[in-house]
């Protein structure tokens, strides 16, 4: 391993977020590098989702410490969050293209759209597709040009069993070319993932 | 730039496949504006006098009403925050909705203005003040009201809260458009007015775009 790819991209140390009067996590150390898949566990109403916009930048009421070491953060970041950002009025394909412009990705629309399995879909406005076809729209831009830094809250929910599969297959082949994956999910990536657990004030990470 | 381009055209698009946005606030305007011959009296001098209020004061609420709903959508799906983690400064998407926004609500009050002047029995000369004034004005309150819009999108109910917060802050655009409108109607010159209300425009289109992506931040629990 060169000596870039072993140097930590993110480090968070001794973080903790209360939320209404309710420790959520506290004590949180940890060190993400690059090619790492980190999956954050833990039961409805831990902090996950939280834990995440405080990463991203969206979530400012914590203690401790969370510094990237990347200097422009969201030059390389990519957040899906836990609502995937699609207005239902717009069709798949305007969606697409509008987070594309906003997130400054270039890339071929049509066969992201394709490997999301929405071809032939993408004129449909998102009102009149379901809910897994939707969050498909957002995780098309995993298949757009590259960033250095994932961050995915609930990448897996609504998706069925074959878009699970090539979806497995998108964050690790991302994680081999260097890619920092952190998701939120209760499914399991096979291979290395490393796993944080939220749990009762506690975080921890389990392997 | 390629960002400001692609917010602008999807705020059109959006607004466009919700034509209630764009038609419910000059429906109140219109309507508003057509209650007061019925309530006062058809009495060309009455009306005449009230006129320039009244037509003001309904632009007024007309573009508040539309403002309680320009980023609650784009919260509810999650669209503030990818705007938010994004590469660029929120103010230059904010802006383009800005612009769409006003364009899509704010022109139109401008165009059927001189049209309820005429029939609140202003004089002819006055219509020309009132469409500037508007066009003026407009631009002001709908910047204003979306700091209110900005600051209060995480709150469930924010509607009348909005009203609180940006009803103050629309006082000096009132004064001075509504005065306008007044001044051309007693044969004074408009020019000096309308510079203010240019001024005013000039500050809040400055200014308040930066501090609508402040209170964007800020209602994202920054």
């Amino acid at each position: 391993m060169t000596e870039t790819a072993n140097t930590a991209l993110l480090t968070l140390a001794s973080l903790a977020c209360e939320r209404d009067d309710r420790v959520l996590f506290s004590g949180l150390t940890m060190q993400a590098r690059a090619g790492e898949i980190w999956q954050i566990t833990g039961a409805n109403g831990a902090g996950k989702t939280t834990l995440l916009r405080i990463l991203v930048g969206l979530h400012g009421f914590y203690e401790g410490r969370c510094q990237w070491a990347i200097p422009r953060l969201q030059e390389e970041l990519l957040y899906l969050g836990h609502q995937p950002g699609i207005r239902e009025e717009l069709s798949a394909e305007e969606n697409l293209r509008f987070a594309c412009a906003l997130n400054g990705q270039a890339g071929d629309l049509m066969s992201a759209l394709q490997a999301v399995g929405l071809r032939g879909f993408e004129d449909v406005p998102a009102a009149h597709l379901s809910a897994g076809q939707k969050r498909r729209i957002a995780l098309a831009r995993l298949w757009l040009s590259r960033k250095r830094v994932w961050v995915l809250d609930e990448p897996y929910t609504a998706i069925d069993q074959h878009g699970v599969e090539s979806l497995d297959a998108c964050l690790q082949s991302a994680a081999g070319q260097g890619t920092l994956v952190i998701y939120t999910s209760h499914h399991r990536v096979d291979g290395r993932v490393r796993r944080l657990h939220l749990a009762g004030g506690q975080a921890e990470v389990v392997s | 730039m390629r960002a400001f381009r692609a917010t602008l055209m999807r705020e059109l698009l959006l607004l466009w496949r919700n034509p209630a946005e764009i038609i419910n606030p000059l429906f109140f305007f219109v309507m508003v504006v057509s209650l007061f011959p019925l309530a006062i009296s058809p009495e060309p001098k009455q009306l005449a006098l009230v006129a320039p209020g009244v037509v003001w004061v309904a632009a007024l609420l007309a573009v508040m009403l539309s403002m309680d709903g320009l980023f609650r959508r784009d919260q509810e799906s999650g669209v503030l925050d990818q705007l938010l983690t994004a590469p660029v400064l929120p103010v230059i998407p904010v802006s383009a909705k800005l612009l769409a926004h006003w364009l899509m609500t704010g022109l139109p009050l401008v165009l059927v203005s001189p049209l309820l002047g005429h029939m609140m029995q202003l004089p002819t000369l006055a219509l020309e003040p009132l469409m500037l004034s508007i066009l003026l004005g407009t631009p002001s309150l709908t910047v204003v009201g979306a700091i209110g819009a900005a600051l209060t999108v995480g709150l469930n109910r924010g509607g009348i809260l909005l009203a609180v917060l940006v009803l103050p802050l629309y006082i000096p655009v009132l004064i001075f458009g509504a005065g306008a409108v007044t001044t051309a109607v007693q044969g004074g010159p408009v020019d000096g007015v309308l510079a203010v209300l240019g001024a005013l425009l000039a500050l809040t289109l400055s200014l308040g775009p930066l501090a609508v992506a402040a209170g964007l931040k800020i209602s994202s629990g920054n």
